[in-house]
């Protein structure tokens, strides 16, 4: 079998939507289309961007990724398994009695977790401590973080926006899964974040938005970062809550409910095998 | 003792390059000296308490000792989540330092009374509590929980109180200092109000009553063995705390003596009513109002302790 850094990309990214597809539906979990929407982003960063070392999880000089939207855990997951952090069986496990792969990201109990979400706004605070400790040190390792859009609501957030260009942690980026739909509806009619790019733009961030599942794009634009010195960099990606399977694409309603029965088999057969 | 902290911990901050003191914008004319001498561990996060405690919590995840400064009130329960989540469960080594403890802003109106943050950090797992008593308590808990590894809530009244302890302490996170002995009653108390109660101690000796004066500067751990021992030696116990008497000293007291065994012990707590002062005015015109000063205290105990007889 190939090793993830050989492996194209997309097929990464194919392999994290088949384990998150059959997680949730053997846990009868939520948040599946959440997972699908950064499944993307996340292939990208560990098959191609984060220096990380799944035999040395806690090696000092590693790159630091934290996920700050936590409830898309089960997609971190797939990739940390499939990169060696643990044994890919232990995916079975998913928010089973007794897992060490709980509903929401949490560095005790899973190997390549850095810091542990859940409540919503806390990552991206959390990170810019790391970035400042690493700049003040003269490190050169640096600090990723993936925000949800319905994570922008939580002013916690933009204390930090205002943080991070002040004192220039260009070794921070962050990536916002940009997927529309938050808890009880559409981002726009709940609490409408747009122009979200010109609002981190206005704040001092380096910003650009691209496809969020365009897995080149995403290289590209991560492998490119500090996109400007001395400034953080934001990536707002536009993604699409449900990503790969029909008919979860756009729908609130997979926010909750894990694919059943026929359900599974039809996304199974659309994500495709590796 | 917020001048202590501050001098105790430039001192500590000039041998150890991992100490990091982060201020939510306040500290006029105090911090400046941290700021201009050690400008690698100084930081002014701004009036945004929640992003400076979860970075305190990264910056102490990459190896760094981390101090968070403000107003009672502030980066406490502003960020409470943030120090439960963030702080306390990564086991982060971040210190939450308060000043104005209690009234020491009593003029300045409610949101500046710190009445409750005992009672609410007290229930965060894994965070040590500490409020010392006097300036000399203050330098020593500032050493001790610089050396201590992980979350930690340091209480601190605000500058100029007197110096209680005239003899050398031995000062142990997690051990009430006996800072008078007496037979009679323990009084118990936590903080500022260490004046307090060695006054009133006094008092009531020139009164016929001794009294034990324990100076319970940790609050979490709390030294139960010390309170196990007041209520087999001494005949009534009392807290003394500027504080709810909700949560805070006064209800950790009543919990190791309500499940110990064997022990029936009369037991006042002594402190702020659990509601929002209708009063506005000096520290020393609040604590009046609300019956913590020396007179006030002493009459308490005095009462108390006829309860018994």
């Amino acid at each position: 079998m190939k090793t993830i850094k050989e492996l194209p990309v997309a097929d990464f990214a194919r392999r994290i939507r088949r384990h998150v597809i059959v997680m949730a539906n053997r846990a009868n979990a939520s948040h599946i289309a959440s997972c699908l929407s950064v499944a993307d982003i996340l292939a990208v960063l560990y098959g191609r961007i984060l220096r990380v070392d799944p035999q040395l999880p806690r090696w000092p000089d590693r790159d630091r990724f934290i996920l700050s939207k936590g409830h898309g855990c089960a997609a971190l997951y797939a990739a940390l398994a499939e990169c060696g952090f643990f044994p890919l069986q232990t995916l079975e496990t998913y928010y089973q009695n007794g897992t060490i792969l709980p509903g929401h990201t949490t560095h005790k109990f899973t190997p390549g977790v850095e810091a542990s979400t859940g409540s919503l706004g806390h990552g991206l605070p959390m990170g810019i401590g790391m970035a400042l400790a690493a700049k003040r040190d003269g490190k050169a390792h640096r600090v990723f973080v993936v925000l949800s859009d319905g994570e922008c609501d939580e002013g916690s957030n933009w204390e930090a926006a205002l943080f991070a260009p002040h004192h220039k942690l260009d070794n921070l980026t962050i990536i916002v899964d940009y997927n529309k739909i938050q808890s009880l509806g559409n981002v726009k009619d709940v609490l409408d974040l747009d122009p979200l790019a010109d609002k981190w733009r206005a704040f001092g961030w380096a910003t650009q938005e691209l496809d969020g599942h365009d897995v080149a794009k995403l290289e590209k634009a991560l492998s490119g970062v500090p996109e400007r010195p001395g400034r953080p960099t934001c990536i707002v990606a536009h993604t699409i809550k449900g990503k790969g399977v029909s008919f979860m694409e756009n729908k609130l309603q997979y926010h909750y409910t894990p694919p059943r029965g026929e359900e599974l088999t039809r996304a199974l057969a659309e994500v495709g095998d590796v | 003792m917020r001048n202590a902290f501050l001098d105790t911990l430039f001192e500590l901050a000039q041998q150890d390059s991992r100490i990091v003191f982060i201020t939510g914008d306040l500290g006029y004319r105090v911090v400046e000296k941290f700021m201009e001498q050690r400008p690698l561990q100084f930081l002014n996060a701004g009036v945004a308490e929640q992003n400076m405690t979860s970075l305190a919590a990264g910056m102490a995840l990459s190896g760094k000792i981390v101090f968070t400064y403000s107003i009672g009130n502030f980066p406490t329960m502003r960020c409470l989540e943030q120090i439960r989540n963030d702080v306390c469960y990564h086991e982060a080594n971040v210190k939450i330092v308060t000043v104005g403890g209690g009234f020491a802003y009593g003029p300045m109106g409610v949101t500046h009374h710190a009445i409750e943050d005992l009672a609410v950090m007290r229930a965060i797992p894994g965070l040590t509590i500490v409020a010392p008593g006097d300036p000399v308590e203050a330098r020593a808990a500032t050493r001790a929980i610089t050396a201590l590894a992980g979350p930690c809530y340091l209480r601190l009244g605000k500058a100029g109180e007197p110096t209680v302890h005239t003899n050398p302490i031995d000062f142990q996170l997690g051990k009430a200092i006996r800072f008078r002995e007496g037979k009679d009653l323990t009084l118990i108390c936590t903080g500022g109000m260490l004046q307090t109660a060695a006054k009133a101690a006094e008092r009531l000796a020139g009164q016929g009553l001794q009294t034990r004066v324990l100076s319970m500067h940790t609050l979490k751990p709390l030294d139960e063995a010390a309170v196990l021992a007041a209520a087999r030696e001494t005949a009534c116990i009392a807290t003394l705390e500027e504080h709810s008497i909700n949560g805070g000293l006064g209800s950790a007291v009543a919990e190791v003596l309500a499940e110990a065994a064997g022990i029936k012990v009369p037991f006042k707590r002594l402190g702020m009513p659990p509601i929002f002062s209708p009063h506005i005015g000096s520290q020393e015109y609040m604590l009046q109002q609300h019956g913590l000063n020396e007179e006030s205290v002493s009459n308490a105990l005095k009462t108390l302790c006829q309860q018994r007889r």
